[in-house]
């Protein structure tokens, strides 16, 4: 077995760029509707708001109007008490609309942060849910990408172009009814100037989303790579490969900036082409108007308020015009966030699945066969029967599928064949976290988040006290290094933790596992960045964090599980021998050649 | 702020001709609606329906000229908008690879990411914004107000009096964002933070049951940003609401006044009448010029994030040459080091290796062992003593004569989502020949060659469809494929079995005998052949000898060989 957690073949799955089928717009802004309907009394509130301050701000021209006549007497004969009376009433409108006007905003902005928030929290509540294995394939600065760019595009747009929407279509309806009043003579042109927008608004979308599409791929590219290699800056410094890695990073940026451009040059004729197309039915007004009032069809004043009206008609189209172009690219960011959303979360718990209560802690493994691709089976048809409280240790040779074993107990992966069961209870058939909560684990790969000492020692454990804590990084043998530092157990851990080694990190992180109340242990080299002279020192507190419990050993330094009480010798996922240490020198086959090597 | 206009400069003349072109097109959407009027007041009634249809030519050319000159005036700026913030992310890439690793820790990785990314994204979004609207408006503020001038200066007079209430509105609001922003813009790179450890110890989290935990972890900083963000945007909202009031409120001046002008005979209704119209054009202008300073406070907020790390100096700079004649390859003496600057890592580190030996270094967790690593590849300065390569003081070699010395595998060390070979070539010039070689003595040999696609195999995000082991003789392959003449490997070996790693000493041995070699490990077995071994305690050497040598005289040394090896015989193994 060739151990390849993750599948091999990362071929095709670094580009971001959709191979899938393009969703229907209709449906994303169907779940954008949704989201924007869970806040539906804001919205209506907004709504409100809209129509008051608009017309108040509608009211204003008037009043000046009527402030313009009482001083239209001329000189010497401006009725001055009405002059006032205007005045003062402009005044106090005009300051009510700029102060509903700013109510609105305000509210505007809450909505969409409301469902910003919602649909981060989605989001990543969704991640959380996936299975291991998609983090495999995804670069953590896609994911960000997603998460921060993308649902802040969606947003922008959202909460600006949603009230825009409503008065540009309550404007354009209004006037359309006016001009039909006024002269349905005038309207044919109509019928040449709305099929020529449809059309060319149809073909833009066409042309211009999956640019938009691309655009957020693209980034969301730049953001994986910016984030893996300032992660690697070290080695890149060692290597001096700074050089290397800004040109590649400028091939990256070079994409993305034209992926944006591109879309931006198709986009950027939107606003002018429905403005050309206002123009041209102006004109054609213009001449038909004036050609029906040479005939005596229409009188010069109709002409005139129809054109008023159809200029009160093009704006809002010019505005949703514009609003179109954030449109799109908020549909592709909206895509991309809902595309996660349907990635497949970990299979859901059987429906009759039970709490794992654990007695013994024996674990059975049967005719178990796995492959991380299905078609590349690399775990044939491994049985093992660990009793309760003993400790069963694995070993082999490096990359021989010893991580694969405890991905599969952890239930990180699902079974192609065979079974894993915990005191008869298969682990299919009980839920996941109290599958996960009755193993308590240390990996060679430390992993500390940003937080107090004391935070991440209590990880596991909810609600532990102060003495827990202490007493378990004592056994960890990490105290005094902690009390040593200024700030003791409220020390916060920053992610590369400078003044913090590898091997302080791992000693945490066993202090971690101590405080857990778990049936069974496993151990994934769980010492490999400790020295030996701690190893011994915490060694009683790890036999003691050992007792009782069934433990999964994984180990290089063979000294280490000498006592355990049954060794498995993994090679290309079967196990070529099983027995105690005794058992296995005397054999004197892959074991025993493996022990002797450390001392040659 | 000033830094990013600094990168408009070269675009100058672009952006001029993008107004020009854009002012064209403008005039020419504003003589439709005069041509019309011409042809409704004064051509129609004439019943000449040539001239009609003449003008109504006219007017569909003058359309065509507009959205043609928009259209391309869109895309001058939206190419300006990519060419800037191309060049902006470039060199801020460039200056973060440039930065020390002092530099990083004290920013952090998060932050980085960030700036490259949600900050760069903010500008870009600014240029473009500022030069589609940013050239319309001002336009049309200019053009009106001259022509009310024109009209009756005592009133435009009045007009123009609100002006200086709305600077300092604009001025006043835009102060107060850009903390506001600066603010949000931190809180994004705690989401950053979360989102990134999520990614990394997905295990982790799984295995403990901890999803919970960490849906409510983020939840937190969600929140946080998204309460930021509220804050600024509420602050920001004020601004058009008062824009729209002070004008408003200034033409009712107007009207007020010109009612004592007009009753005084000095000025007429219809000019005042005429006021209003174009009262509604600036008010349009007004407005979107305050949009325009929304977004400058969001983008300048995101400008002095980028300008933080561009104007940042350059650290651990080239000291003037430093040579000694020593046959010595490494010389360490009396090095003291601290990351801090409070607690020493390394007190009074000395150590010599002539071009060919092998250094072990072992200790206790956490005694300093990856820093004396660190000095001597100078990714951060010793704070006394000096540190030697070939007689020069590190300090004075040039990065790329220096940097180009080593082949190295740190703890924890990266591998990419790329091909096998371009994880093991790294950027460099390295034939495949080289390559294959490298990847036997770093026993990785085998198991790239049962990949189908054997070299060019692809890697998952951080080698994760690797085991531990795979990914470590990776690493190690990377670090012999360039013959460097220092080896140093940090702990590299901790996930190879005994026997992998003895072949790896082996192969090392044997292909690298002009190598100087330093290797830090935890077992006794990957160092007790080293010519030297360092033994540390909390920064300090408590032993430098050779294997047998310490056995004699460190006290520690003896305690960790007994407890890996027994008595270092072979005997003890089978009791």
């Amino acid at each position: 077995m060739k151990g390849m957690p993750g599948g091999g073949g990362g071929r095709g799955m670094r580009g971001g760029v959709p191979q899938k089928p393009k969703m229907k717009p209709s449906l994303i802004i169907l779940r954008l509707g949704k989201y924007l309907f869970r806040f539906k009394w804001m919205l209506l509130a907004a709504g409100l708001l809209t129509l008051g301050s608009n017309l108040l701000a509608l009211l204003g021209p008037e009043l000046s109007g009527a402030a313009i006549d009482a001083l239209a007497g001329g000189e010497g004969k401006v009725d001055f008490p009405t002059v006032f009376r205007y005045c003062g009433l402009m005044a106090l409108f005009y300051a009510g609309s700029a102060f509903l006007s700013y109510i609105l905003s305000a509210l505007m902005i809450r909505l969409s942060q409301s469902v910003t928030y919602a649909m981060r929290r989605d989001l990543f509540n969704h991640l959380a849910d996936l299975p291991v294995s998609y983090f495999d394939r995804h670069q953590t600065g896609d994911i960000l990408s997603r998460i921060s760019y993308d649902i802040d595009t969606v947003n922008t747009s959202l909460s600006h172009d949603f009230l825009q929407i409503c008065t540009s279509v309550i404007t354009i309806a209004g006037s359309f009814i006016m001009m039909v009043r006024i002269a349905p003579l005038l309207m044919p042109v109509f019928i040449v100037t709305i099929p020529i927008s449809i059309l060319l608004t149809r073909y833009r979308s066409k042309k211009v989303r999956p640019l938009f599409s691309i655009r957020s791929a693209k980034l969301g590219e730049l953001n994986g790579y910016t984030e893996e290699s300032i992660s690697g800056q070290k080695t890149i410094k060692a290597y001096h490969q700074e050089e290397t890695m800004r040109r590649r990073f400028s091939e990256r940026n070079e994409d993305a900036v034209s992926a944006y451009y591109k879309a931006e040059y198709y986009a950027a004729a939107n606003g002018p082409s429905v403005n050309f197309i206002n123009n041209l039915s102006l004109s054609l007004i213009s001449v038909l108007g004036a050609i029906f009032f040479l005939k005596g069809r229409l009188s010069i004043g109709d002409v005139s308020a129809f054109i008023l009206y159809s200029r009160k008609f093009s704006g809002p189209i010019n505005e949703l015009a514009n609003i179109y172009s954030e449109l799109q690219s908020a549909l592709a960011a909206a895509e991309r966030v809902f595309r996660t959303l349907d990635e497949a979360p970990e299979l859901a718990d059987d429906p009759d699945a039970v709490e794992l209560k654990v007695t013994d802690g024996e674990v059975q493994m049967e005719h178990v066969r796995f492959g991380y691709l299905p078609e590349k089976e690399i775990i044939h048809d491994l049985s093992l029967d660990a009793k309760g409280g003993s400790l069963t240790a694995i070993v082999g040779h490096t990359g021989a599928g010893k991580t694969t074993l405890i991905n599969l107990l952890m239930r990180f992966y699902d079974l192609q064949g065979g079974t894993i069961s915990i005191d008869d209870h298969n682990i299919r058939k009980v839920t996941r976290s109290s599958l996960r909560g009755a193993y308590a684990m240390v990996l060679q790969d430390t992993w500390l988040f940003s937080g107090t000492i004391f935070d991440n020692i209590a990880y596991g454990k909810p609600g532990a006290t102060m003495e827990e804590v202490v007493e378990a990084a004592k056994a960890a043998r990490i105290h005094e290094y902690i009390t040593a530092l200024p700030d003791g157990y409220n020390t916060i851990i920053t992610e590369d933790g400078i003044n913090i080694s590898q091997g302080q990190k791992q000693l945490m992180t066993i202090a971690r596992a101590m405080l857990l109340d778990a049936h069974m242990l496993i151990l994934d080299e769980a010492t490999s960045n400790v020295d030996t002279r701690t190893e011994i020192q915490i060694q009683s507190a790890m036999r003691r964090l050992m007792q009782d419990k069934t433990c999964f050993v994984i180990a290089h330094r063979l000294s280490t599980i000498q006592h355990a009480d049954n060794i498995l010798v993994v090679d290309a996922g079967d196990i070529v021998e099983q027995g105690t240490h005794k058992e296995l020198l005397a054999k004197n086959g892959t074991y025993a050649s493996l022990y002797y090597s450390q001392f040659q | 702020m000033k830094k990013i206009f600094q990168y408009l400069k070269p675009y100058l003349w672009a952006m001029a001709l993008g107004v020009l072109i854009k002012f064209t097109g403008t005039v020419m959407d504003l003589f439709l609606p005069s041509i019309l009027a011409h042809v409704i007041d004064d051509v129609a009634p004439t019943g000449n329906v040539r001239m009609v249809i003449f003008w109504g030519v006219v007017m569909v050319i003058c359309a065509i000229i507009a959205v043609s000159f928009n259209i391309i005036a869109n895309r001058f700026a939206a190419r300006v908008a990519r060419d800037t913030t191309r060049a902006v992310r470039q060199d801020l890439y460039d200056k973060i690879t440039a930065l020390s690793c002092g530099q990083v820790d004290s920013i952090g990785i998060p932050s980085l990411i960030s700036r490259i990314t949600s900050d760069t994204y903010n500008i870009h979004h600014m240029i473009g914004m500022i030069q589609r609207i940013g050239i319309r408006a001002p336009i049309l503020l200019l053009g009106s107000i001259i022509i009310t001038l024109f009209m009756d200066w005592r009133l435009a007079l009045v007009l123009i009096g609100t002006i200086p209430f709305m600077a300092a509105v604009v001025f006043y609001i835009t102060r107060k964002g850009i903390p506001l922003y600066t603010a949000l813009q931190q809180n994004v790179d705690k989401l950053v933070r979360v989102v990134r450890e999520n990614a990394v110890g997905i295990r982790v989290i799984k295995a403990l049951s901890k999803t919970e935990y960490e849906k409510n972890r983020f939840d937190g900083v969600n929140r946080d940003v998204v309460e930021k963000e509220t804050t600024a945007g509420t602050v920001m909202a004020v601004t058009n609401p008062m824009m729209n009031l002070l004008l408003n409120l200034g033409m009712t001046l107007t009207i007020l006044v010109g009612a004592y002008l007009v009753n005084a005979g000095v000025s007429e209704p219809g000019t005042i009448l005429g006021f209003t119209s174009y009262f509604t054009i600036i008010l349009g202008a007004v407005m979107a010029i305050s949009r325009i300073f929304v977004n400058l406070s969001k983008g300048s907020a995101s400008a002095n994030r980028i300008a933080f790390v561009l104007d940042m100096p350059e650290d651990l700079q080239l000291m003037a040459p430093d040579h000694i004649d020593t046959d010595d390859h490494i010389l360490f003496e009396n090095v003291s080091f601290s990351y801090l600057k409070q607690k020493d890592n390394l007190k009074n580190i000395s150590f010599s290796l002539k071009k060919g030996e092998t250094l072990g270094i072992i200790g206790s967790t956490g005694c300093g062992k990856t820093t004396v690593v660190h000095l001597l590849m100078r990714l951060y300065d010793r704070d006394k003593g000096t540190i030697r390569i070939n007689g020069d003081d590190v300090r004075s070699i040039p990065y790329e004569k220096l940097h180009t010395m080593f082949g190295v595998v740190f703890q924890n060390d990266v591998l990419f989502a790329d091909t096998i070979a371009e994880n093991i070539s790294f950027g460099r010039d390295l034939t495949m020949e080289e390559m294959e070689n490298a990847a036997r003595w770093a026993q990785a040999e085998e198991f790239i060659e049962s990949q189908d696609a054997r070299f060019e195999h692809e890697l998952t995000i951080r080698g994760s469809n690797l085991s531990g082991g795979q990914r470590q003789r990776l690493l190690i392959s990377r670090a012999l494929a360039g013959k460097p003449d220092i080896l140093i490997l940090d702990d590299s070996s901790s996930a190879l079995d005994y026997r992998t790693d003895a072949a790896l000493r082996g192969a090392i041995r044997e292909n690298f005998e002009n190598t100087t070699s330093i290797i830090i490990a935890q077992r006794i077995s990957s160092i007790m052949h080293a010519d030297h071994i360092l033994v540390l305690e909390n920064g300090e050497a408590i032993g430098y000898g050779t294997h047998d040598e310490l056995m004699e005289s460190c006290e520690s040394y003896r305690e960790i060989s007994r407890s890996q090896m027994g008595d270092g015989k072979k005997e003890e193994v089978t009791a």
